[in-house]
């Protein structure tokens, strides 16, 4: 997991004062992580460039701005979520507004395939193919509820912090992770259904 | 198969979240474990889920940002790395 030790050695004091060995100190610390959220939710490296620099020099210009009332890192990823979603309606050709929030989808996922394939040997649970046929899992998701997914059980926040970054409330969050966490065991137990030794009759 | 079809089923699945991420108080805790014992198909899903949060967390963080990217950063915030920082 991907929590976040290493924020308490930031001086916000420091970043504050625009002092520039410290704000390398943040974009070292954290730069992977929001390089591979916007990653994650823009699935092109280009975009997730853009995103990434872009969270960065927002984040030194608005520096004074930040309270510390959440951590850095959550701020962080408010700011890189918030270019991210306005990047998607860009591409959707819709209007830029991120007060707008992100559209909801399809009503509770019911899991319709009951198949036990956690036997199968993990060299066989992580092939380049299934590397795949997770990121087209994750690419299919609504883009609410892979941000959900991908805040929680990725990059590690709390329930709390994640429904912050997306200024959401906490049970619309839970909802959001619990519908992206079954349609992905959907598409993999599809994937590896295919996978597991037959019965002999 | 009686996913779609059982209230129990159903009923449990609101919880499997919290369950999973370990918010789900006691009490509901043990309705939720006692219905696993009786339910193959409940179990399974369990399982999977847990699985497949599992093998995407890996994929995921196996991801880390190349060094040309990273350099490109540092030189558009006009910043220089410290190769001695934590990362």
């Amino acid at each position: 997991m991907t929590n976040n030790t290493s924020s308490a050695a930031i001086d916000l004091n420091a970043l504050k004062r625009k002092d520039k060995q410290e704000f390398s100190k943040l974009v070292s610390v954290h730069s992977d992580k929001i390089y591979r959220l916007a990653l994650k939710m823009l699935a092109n490296t280009q975009d997730a460039e853009d995103v990434m620099q872009e969270t960065f020099i927002k984040a030194y210009n608005n520096i004074e701005g930040f309270e510390g009332r959440s951590k850095i890192t959550t701020w962080l990823y408010r700011i890189a979520m918030n270019e991210t979603l306005m990047l998607i309606r860009k591409r959707k050709g819709l209007i830029t507004n991120i007060d707008a929030g992100i559209e909801m989808d399809d009503g509770d996922i019911v899991p319709k395939q009951i198949v036990d394939w956690c036997c199968l040997p993990e060299k066989e649970l992580m092939t380049s193919e299934t590397r795949q046929i997770i990121n087209q899992a994750i690419d299919t998701l609504s883009d609410a509820n892979r941000a959900a997914f991908l805040l929680r059980d990725v990059e590690g926040l709390s329930t709390r912090e994640a429904a912050e970054v997306l200024e959401i409330s906490e049970s619309a969050l839970k909802v959001r992770l619990m519908r992206a966490r079954l349609a992905l065991r959907e598409e993999l137990t599809q994937y590896f259904s295919d996978k597991m030794p037959r019965k002999v009759p | 198969m009686k996913h779609p079809h059982d209230s129990q089923c159903q009923e449990i699945l609101k919880d499997l979240n919290d369950y999973i991420d370990g918010d789900l108080d006691s009490d509901l805790c043990n309705v939720l474990e006692s219905h696993l014992e009786s339910c193959s198909d409940c179990q399974i899903v369990l399982k999977t889920l847990e699985k497949t949060i599992e093998i995407c967390q890996q994929d995921c963080e196996s991801i880390i940002l190349p060094a040309e990217m990273r350099q490109r950063l540092f030189n558009r915030l006009g910043l220089e790395e410290d190769a001695n920082q934590n990362r």
